[in-house]
Order: C-alpha cells, then sequence, then structure tokens
C-alpha cells in the first residue's frame, strides 16, 4: 500500500538545476530505507513556478519544497517520510502553515490562486511518461466520445461554438480552420500537423505541454483526424526540446500498443497514427507554410497564401496546423461542453492562455490564467512582482514579432483584441518583464538583429528591409542618430509590414513601432541628449570616479587594460574618456562602489 | 542565418560512411526525407562538412546544392565541428535582459574566440544560442551537457576555469 507520493518536477527549468539526479537520490535512499513499497517517487511535467526549482511535493500533505538539493534528500526522507516532520527550511514559504500535517493548499498561494488550469491540467500532476495515468485523468475520453457518439460535423460545431482561437498567435478560430479542411471526407487524402516549432525566444508553453501532457497532444490530434477525414499526422517539433521530444515519442509508443493509434480505434474503423519531425533551428519554420516546406524536406521558405493549407498543405494536400497549446485544450472542450469552456475568458477570446513568464520578475515561470486577467495582476500577483525594488517599466509579448506594454497600459485585461488594439500581440504566450535597467532602443535592437538573422531571403521587403531598420538602430545606438531616423524607421516599418510575404516580415517591425510608440523619449534622448537613459548602450556611456568615495586604493588603475585610469595613492583617481572601452572592469573591481556609468 | 565555414579538416571515416549510406537507405521512399537524413548525418559525424554533404547528394540523388541550401538554411545544421567542450550561451529574450550579452562578451574576450566557431585545435566552441527555455534560470550557458544559470560576469572566469 503506497502511502505517500513524491513528485518531482522533470520539466526543462528543474531539470537543468538537477532534478533528474535529485529523482535518482530519491529513489536510491528509498530503497536503502526499504520503503520503496510505501513510497511511490514520480517523475512530472513542469509545476510552473520554475525560479523556486527543483521542485518537489509530497502528498497526501501537500508539502511544497522549493530550491531541492541533492544533499537535502536524506533529510527529506529520514524526518519528512520516516518521521512525519517535514523539512521547514525547504518549505516554499508562501505554504508554511500552524499545522505542520496540512500545509497550506498551493491553490491558495499568490502565485496559484489567480490561475486557471486547462492546457496545463496535468502538468506536474501525471507522470508523462505512464499513459495510465493520464488515462486515470479521463484521458482518451474525448476521443472515445467523438468516436462512438458524435459525427465529424458535430465535432467541428463544438470547437466552433467554443469559440477557442488558434494559441500560437494568430488568433484564429480553430473550428473555422477544421470546417475549411472538412470537405471531400474520404475522397482526399488530409493531414493534420502539430507545430510545436517554438521559435519565440523566452517562450516555453508548447515545450511545457509536450513535456508535462505529451497525450493530450495526441488525442487531440485524433479528434481533428477525425473531424477533417484525414489519417495521418505530423508533429514538428524544435530539436532543442530533448525532453519533449523523448517523451513525445514514449507517448506515441504507449498509444500504439494500446490501440489508441493505428487502425480501428476503439473499434470503430478509425484509423489514424503520427510522425514526429525535428525541427533544425529556424524562426521563420513557425509560419505554417513554411513549416510545411520543412517537413516536405525543403529550405523552410513560406510560400504565398492563397491557397491555405485547409485546401493545398502538406505534400498538396489539405491540411490542419495546429498549434501544442491550441490542441491541449481540445479533448476538455469536448469532455466538459462548449459552456464550460464559454465561461471563461472575454466575450471574443474565450478560455485561458498560457504565458511563459521570464525577464525581471520574482516568480519566473509559467503561469495559465483566464483570458480577461490584467496585466497587473499577471505581473504584481502571480509574478510577485519585480526584484531587487526596482520599477516596473514594460512588457513585451509576442517576441519578435510582438510589442511591449508599458506601465500606463498595465491594467488591460489580456485578451488578443486589447493586445493588437495597443500595438502588441498576443503572440504564442512569452511574456518578458522589463524593468528600468532595460534600454528600449537596445531592446527593439536585439529583436531586429534576430530578425535580420531569421529572415529566410525570399521576399525583398524583409530581406533587406529589416537589415536597413537595424542599420539605423546601429547608427542611433552609435550616438549618430539624426531625428530623421525616426521617420525613417516609421516608414520603413511600415512599408515592411504592408508588403512581406510571411507573418515573419509582416511583424518584425512591431517592436520598432511599439517601443518609438511608448518610449520615443528614449529614442531622443539616443539621439539628442546622446545619452542611454538605462545606461546600457556602450558608446553613449561614460565611466566616472566619484571623488569623495575614492580612496585611492589604485585597484581599478592596474585592473584597466588600457591604462586609462591615472590617480596617485590615496588620491582620488580619474578616468580618461577618450582612452576608456567601456569594458567595466573597474567598476567590477572596485570595493568601495566610487565608480559609476552615466 | 550566415554561417562560417570550417577550417577543420574532414576526418571522417570508411565506417562513418557505410553507417550514413545505411540510414539513406533506410529512409528512401519516406517523403520529405532530407531533413531526418541531414540530422542522422550530423549525429554520424558530429557536423556537416561539404564531403558529408556529396556523399549525401550522391546517394539520395539530389544535387550538392540542394543538400548546401537545406544544410545552411537551418541553425541547428553545424558547418563547424563542434569543439571537445562546446560552449552555448542562450541569446533568447529572457536571458538577454538579464545580461547574456556581456556573459558571451567576457567569454569571447577569455577564450579568444568568436561565437559560431571552434578553435583550430578542436578543444573549444563557442556559440550563441537561440532560446533553449530554461527561462526560469536566466541567464544561462550550457558547457557540454551541464546548465549553469543565475550568472553573472563575474562567474564566466570561474567557470571556464574548471574546463582548460
Amino acid at each position: 500500500m503506497v502511502r505517500s507520493h513524491v513528485l518531482i518536477c522533470g520539466g526543462t527549468g528543474c531539470t537543468s538545476s538537477g532534478s533528474v539526479k535529485i529523482l535518482d537520490a530519491m529513489n536510491a535512499e528509498i530503497a536503502a530505507k526499504g520503503l520503496q513499497d510505501e513510497i511511490k517517487v514520480v517523475g512530472t511535467g513542469c509545476f510552473g513556478l520554475c525560479a523556486l526549482g527543483p521542485i518537489m511535493i509530497v502528498y497526501p500533505e501537500g508539502t511544497f519544497y522549493s530550491c531541492v538539493k541533492v544533499e537535502d534528500v536524506p533529510e527529506i526522507v529520514e524526518e519528512h517520510l520516516l518521521k512525519g516532520r517535514p523539512v521547514e527550511r525547504l518549505v516554499y514559504h508562501e505554504t508554511k502553515s500552524e499545522d505542520p500535517h496540512h500545509a497550506t493548499s498551493l491553490s491558495e498561494t499568490a502565485f496559484y490562486k489567480k490561475q486557471k488550469r486547462v492546457a496545463l491540467r496535468n502538468c506536474g500532476v501525471i507522470n508523462p511518461e505512464n499513459i495510465d495515468e493520464y488515462i486515470a485523468m479521463d484521458g482518451y475520453a474525448a476521443l472515445g466520445k467523438v468516436l462512438t457518439e458524435m459525427t465529424p460535423d458535430d465535432v467541428i460545431q463544438t470547437i466552433l461554438d467554443s469559440g477557442l482561437r488558434g494559441r500560437g498567435g494568430g488568433g484564429f478560430p480553430t473550428g473555422l480552420k477544421w470546417k475549411f479542411a472538412s470537405g471531400n471526407r474520404g475522397n482526399v487524402t488530409k493531414y493534420v500537423a502539430c507545430n510545436a516549432d517554438e521559435g519565440d525566444p523566452g517562450a516555453f508553453m508548447d515545450r511545457s505541454i509536450l513535456e508535462g501532457d505529451p497525450h493530450a497532444v495526441i488525442e487531440a490530434m485524433a479528434i481533428a483526424a477525425y473531424a477533417i477525414g484525414a489519417n495521418e499526422g505530423y508533429v514538428y517539433v524544435r530539436a532543442e526540446y530533448p525532453i519533449a521530444i523523448h517523451r513525445l515519442e514514449v507517448a506515441i509508443k504507449q498509444a500504439r500498443e494500446y490501440g489508441l493509434l493505428g487502425k480501428n480505434i476503439f473499434g470503430t474503423g478509425f484509423d489514424f497514427d503520427m510522425f514526429i519531425r525535428f525541427g533544425a533551428g529556424a524562426f521563420v519554420c513557425g509560419e505554417e507554410t513554411a513549416l510545411m516546406t520543412s517537413i516536405e524536406g525543403n529550405r523552410g521558405e513560406p510560400r504565398p497564401r492563397p491557397p491555405f493549407p485547409a485546401v493545398k498543405g502538406l505534400f498538396g494536400q489539405p491540411t490542419v496546423l495546429n498549434n501544442v497549446e491550441t490542441y491541449a485544450n481540445i479533448p476538455q472542450i469536448i469532455l466538459n461542453g462548449v459552456d464550460w469552456f464559454k465561461s471563461m475568458g472575454t466575450e471574443k477570446s474565450k478560455g485561458t492562455k498560457v504565458f511563459a513568464l521570464g525577464g525581471k520578475i520574482t516568480n519566473t515561470g509559467l503561469v495559465e490564467v483566464p483570458m480577461g486577467t490584467t496585466l497587473r495582476e499577471v505581473i504584481e500577483e502571480i509574478g510577485g512582482g519585480i526584484p531587487n525594488g526596482k520599477t516596473f517599466k514594460a512588457a513585451q509579448t509576442g517576441g519578435p514579432s510582438g510589442g511591449c506594454i508599458p506601465a500606463s497600459l498595465i491594467d488591460t485585461p489580456i485578451d488578443y483584441d486589447n493586445l493588437i488594439a495597443i500595438g502588441s500581440m498576443m503572440g504564442s504566450g512569452g511574456l518578458i518583464v522589463m524593468d528600468e535597467d532595460t534600454c528600449m532602443v537596445d531592446l527593439a535592437r536585439f529583436f531586429l538583429d534576430f530578425t535580420v538573422d531569421e529572415s529566410c531571403g525570399k521576399c525583398t521587403p524583409c530581406r533587406v528591409g529589416t537589415r536597413r531598420l537595424l542599420e539605423i538602430l546601429d547608427k542611433i545606438i552609435a550616438g549618430n542618430g539624426e531625428m530623421e531616423d525616426l521617420d525613417r524607421l516609421e516608414e520603413l516599418s511600415n512599408y515592411i509590414k504592408s508588403a512581406s510575404l510571411c507573418g515573419l516580415g509582416q511583424t518584425a517591425p512591431n517592436p520598432v513601432l511599439s517601443t518609438l510608440r511608448y518610449f520615443r523619449d528614449e529614442y531622443v534622448a539616443h539621439i539628442v541628449d546622446k545619452k542611454c537613459p538605462a545606461g546600457v548602450c556602450k558608446s553613449l556611456l561614460q565611466y566616472k570616479i566619484d571623488p569623495d568615495k575614492c580612496k585611492g586604493c589604485t585597484l581599478c588603475a592596474r585592473k584597466c587594460p588600457v591604462g586609462a585610469i591615472s590617480g596617485t595613492v590615496k588620491n582620488p583617481h580619474t578616468i580618461d574618456t577618450a582612452k576608456c572601452i567601456k569594458c567595466g572592469a573597474c567598476m567590477d573591481s572596485c570595493k568601495f562602489k566610487a565608480i559609476y556609468k552615466e | 542565418m550566415k554561417k562560417n565555414l570550417t577550417t577543420v579538416m574532414f576526418r571522417g571515416t570508411k565506417a562513418q560512411e557505410e553507417q550514413l549510406i545505411a540510414e539513406i537507405e533506410s529512409l528512401r521512399g519516406t517523403p520529405g526525407a532530407m531533413m531526418p537524413i541531414l540530422q542522422k548525418a550530423q549525429e554520424i559525424y558530429g557536423y556537416l562538412p561539404i564531403e558529408v554533404q556529396r556523399i549525401i547528394a550522391e546517394h539520395t540523388g539530389a544535387s550538392l546544392e540542394e543538400v548546401y541550401g537545406v544544410s545552411t538554411f537551418y541553425s541547428q545544421f553545424a558547418l563547424n565541428p563542434k569543439g571537445e567542450i562546446s560552449i552555448g550561451v542562450c541569446l533568447g529574450t529572457a536571458c538577454y535582459v538579464k545580461g547574456s550579452g556581456d556573459i558571451l562578451d567576457r567569454i569571447v574576450e577569455v577564450l579568444g574566440l568568436p561565437a559560431g566557431s571552434t578553435t583550430p585545435d578542436g578543444k573549444f566552441s563557442l556559440e550563441a544560442t537561440r532560446c533553449i527555455g530554461a527561462c526560469g534560470l536566466a541567464p544561462v550557458i550550457t558547457i557540454n551537457n551541464d546548465v549553469y544559470g543565475k550568472l553573472t560576469k563575474a562567474d564566466v572566469d570561474g567557470i571556464l576555469a574548471k574546463y582548460r
């Protein structure tokens, strides 16, 4: 009889900080104490609170341990699992309570309280490498219901009625996409495909779903295949996600063994099987037509639409392509019904959205909130605010295709249409928080540098236009900008947006336009005052020594690689700004914090 | 994606070539096999020098231009062999706003090796990578299979010293 379950996070964040070793150590320690029949150790998907990883939860108490180290394992086994005394120093402070046997429930902590887990519902709950655990959570029940009780048109109507929109960023109604591909069932070869090429830097929603609940995606793809009349599916996943790939491979194998993939599923005569294809690191392959070109074995260049993939997609056949998170919602909608799904969200954006919180925020990690939650709730309550006493400056959504949301708009309810109205976009769900130390001109440059590198080169507005944008930004950052450059940036951005072939080019200027819209003063400071207010752009910085704080220890002068610092012992030193290469070595070495930059 | 061509001599063996040809044969008839073939080839050789691309072209019937076109399009296909010690610095947005640019600069300075290349002795290689998804640990670098997170510029020298 198992009396305790130890759940250890096996998401990429926690794995990177050593959770696999902790899992092995835990199993070894439990075996050494002869507890293997009483205590079960489970490696799960992501719990979401990556900032505090590696994370371990012990049930039935629900004790939430954070920042666990391998060395802590014997103590947890000895004290908690043998003697029933939780190891207080490792307990997440928000869950500490008076009663040692009943920790404050996780769902009451600030991080989880406002979250609503639909797409992530099994992440951190089940062992993703065990199909039985998924089935125990109603897994494959939706597929069973669809195959035995619903016609393909019923399925499409349900998804249409639910109002589900694509979670990959575009927000196109999923049901409509399926409907367009549904004609001529049985007479035409069709495909379903899953976009797991999560290229937006700083976003890891799809990866966490594949790592934590891969069967949900398999089940949903089978449902989509039934709805449109396809028998084959492809998942296009980033090769950079080895854990996600491994778990998906395991899941597909198990589903085949259980007859949930393959011929005659549930004895209904429906055949469906699926295959994994690895991306090879090309951002443009997140664009649907480029993704399909890549699966076909070519350079991943987009093609003009129409024809849309629903008419002519993979291998020239009608294809439905949805994102991982979109798929993860499907079984829940089938099982719980349209009304349940529509009860969450705003008028035009139903359901929930997963965000990857990153950057200058206390609780970096993965959160899922109902649409319509404000940015303030996500950042200040769930995210725990900005660390180190700094102030919130802006949040960036939508990655290289999106824009930034300034502090003045922090009360905007997040949904597809609101974000577009304020010049950003939902994107796939990356949400990077920035504080006063982030230079918005440098940030725009960072994204443009990315798009220039990732532009596939097929169409001129994107290939050449983004490079020209980058050059203008470089000029401004180097201190050589002129006010006319701002008009040039805007004009060129609008040309690129309207003339590019695919989504990459059409959205590439967004980081420039949105920073210009909300942080024009920073551009002006770079151009007119030749200053970088955030102290980031090196060409515009000057390192200086505060004569009141300098003790004349000479350390900085000895550290300076170019001999730009002069002064005599016990007298304040000075920096020759003409010689200074702004490496910052002096500032790092100063014990009296006498060196500053402005 | 801009790629630096390699200066390291090709040292492929007959056994590797036979293994690659066997992989090509097993994928014959699979639609869109070029990417999986290149991925297999990279597993076998560690990278995709022109010599390997030529073998692939010969045995798939594709032209060398096509093979080269696909190999250079994707950033994961390496034209340079990875070093014995392969360093990746994540330049995803979360890492970037937390200072991974400075960390990369420091590594470049310490190793005297520009990003995207390998030392001629094959010991170190350095890459500025796309987001590796460990955003909770930003800024992050990877050295072979080890992940170092929550770094500052000051940590760099100590970490590199372990590998020299």
